[in-house]
């Protein structure tokens, strides 16, 4: 098979035809998320009636519709749920779940610690946009303090969600936070999450000027996106000048997100150690039984 | 050369903005949104990073790296062959 390798042939190969052009907003980043994971799969060269979508609900829960690949819309947060179900009917299957920062980390949030606790080989790419950008600009968990939205209209009080940490904590196989603005290591971080056994976690930092920038008054689409350039720094940048650096350097860091892989471990997923359950109490049930007659 | 969809362009500009060279500008017709799809310039400098094609939201943009052409060339024998080649 030949390698694509312009965006044209990419997208009669993955998308679905009747559904172009997208519903987001001029400036959202959801697009290029996508484009991003189809880019990623193209390098795997996976085979796509393989390859599942789950998602639940929110502007990025949409993506799954517009690739040429089966997929599950599901209920509000759900998304993971679903997909835990379909890896268990079919473990050949591999399972990407699409998902929003108020659908993961918000109303699924439990079903997220424990897929991460469990480490189900899934690979969830959650967008963080800071707010419920579908339903109204509702505040998010993720979103930073001070951040005006409908429900916070003096601005977040609340400590904002730091989903990676959490993920860490609970020992995800693959955790890796990336900004939309650069693209080719998104590209990669994907692929190695995809390849990963068991739970990986990818969350990209997506614009919503209509939702978010418009009421946090971050500009125009070309300066929120600048925003996310000057408000990230990688987590390498991070550690050095936490250890070396001058008080007056550490005080810009405070306000930064942190950016690249946190996490990148090699234990075996959820259904690896079943299979070996099965086989091992097939073993024993099939040995002739010794003991009192 | 730059091949854009323009009906899938909603017009944010974001690989006008992001082109390291500037090499793209808007348009100066409209679409059916009613938006300037970008263009290139007249004075082409496109550098084929591909950074608009991997950027834009509604993949919308392909580059394609013009092929370079073959100017004929008079070749001319460095050693002395006698005869066909075998």
């Amino acid at each position: 098979m030949e390698q694509i390798t312009t965006a044209d042939e990419l997208n009669k190969k993955y998308l679905r035809d009747g559904m172009w052009p997208t519903i987001f907003c001029n400036g959202c980043g959801h697009g290029v998320v996508l484009e991003y994971t189809l880019w990623a799969l193209e390098e795997l060269g996976w085979d796509m009636d393989k390859t599942v979508f789950a998602s639940g609900i929110g502007c990025s829960s949409r993506l799954p519709g517009y690739i040429n690949a089966d997929g599950l819309h599901t209920t509000h947060g759900r998304a993971i749920a679903f997909a835990t179900g379909i890896k268990a009917a079919d473990p050949d299957l591999n399972i990407i779940i699409f998902t929003g920062d108020g659908d993961c980390a918000g109303i699924g949030g439990n079903h997220f610690i424990h897929a991460a606790r469990r480490n189900i080989d899934m690979t969830v790419i959650m967008i963080n946009n800071f707010i419920y950008g579908m339903t109204g600009g509702q505040l998010a968990p993720t979103a930073p303090l001070g951040s005006i939205a409908t429900t916070a209209p003096y601005g977040n009080i609340e400590n904002p969600f730091d989903i990676c940490n959490l993920a860490c904590a609970l020992g995800a196989n693959y955790v890796a936070r990336w900004c939309v603005t650069h693209p080719y290591q998104p590209i990669k971080s994907i692929k190695e999450g995809l390849q990963k056994k068991g739970f990986s976690l990818l969350e990209f930092l997506a614009p919503c000027p209509t939702a978010y920038g418009r009421r946090n008054k971050l500009g125009d689409i070309k300066k929120h996106w600048e925003w996310y350039d000057n408000n990230t720094i990688l987590i390498e940048d991070y550690k050095k000048i936490m250890q070396y650096g001058t008080e007056e350097e550490k005080k810009e860091l405070k306000h930064k997100f942190q950016i690249g892989v946190f996490q990148d471990l090699q234990k075996p997923g959820f259904f690896e150690l079943y299979g070996n359950l099965v086989n091992r109490l097939q073993i024993k049930e099939n040995e002739p039984k010794e003991g009192k007659k | 050369m730059i091949e854009v969809k323009e009906d899938w362009c909603k017009g944010c500009n974001i690989c006008i903005e992001r082109c390291p060279v500037n090499a793209l500008e808007e348009s100066d017709h409209l679409n059916r949104r009613g938006v300037r799809p970008p263009q290139l310039k007249q004075q082409n400098e496109c550098n084929y990073c591909r950074l608009c094609e991997l950027l834009c939201p509604d993949l919308a943009l392909t580059v394609i790296p013009e092929k370079e052409e073959k100017k004929p060339m008079k070749k001319t024998n460095l050693i002395p062959v006698g005869g066909k080649r075998r």
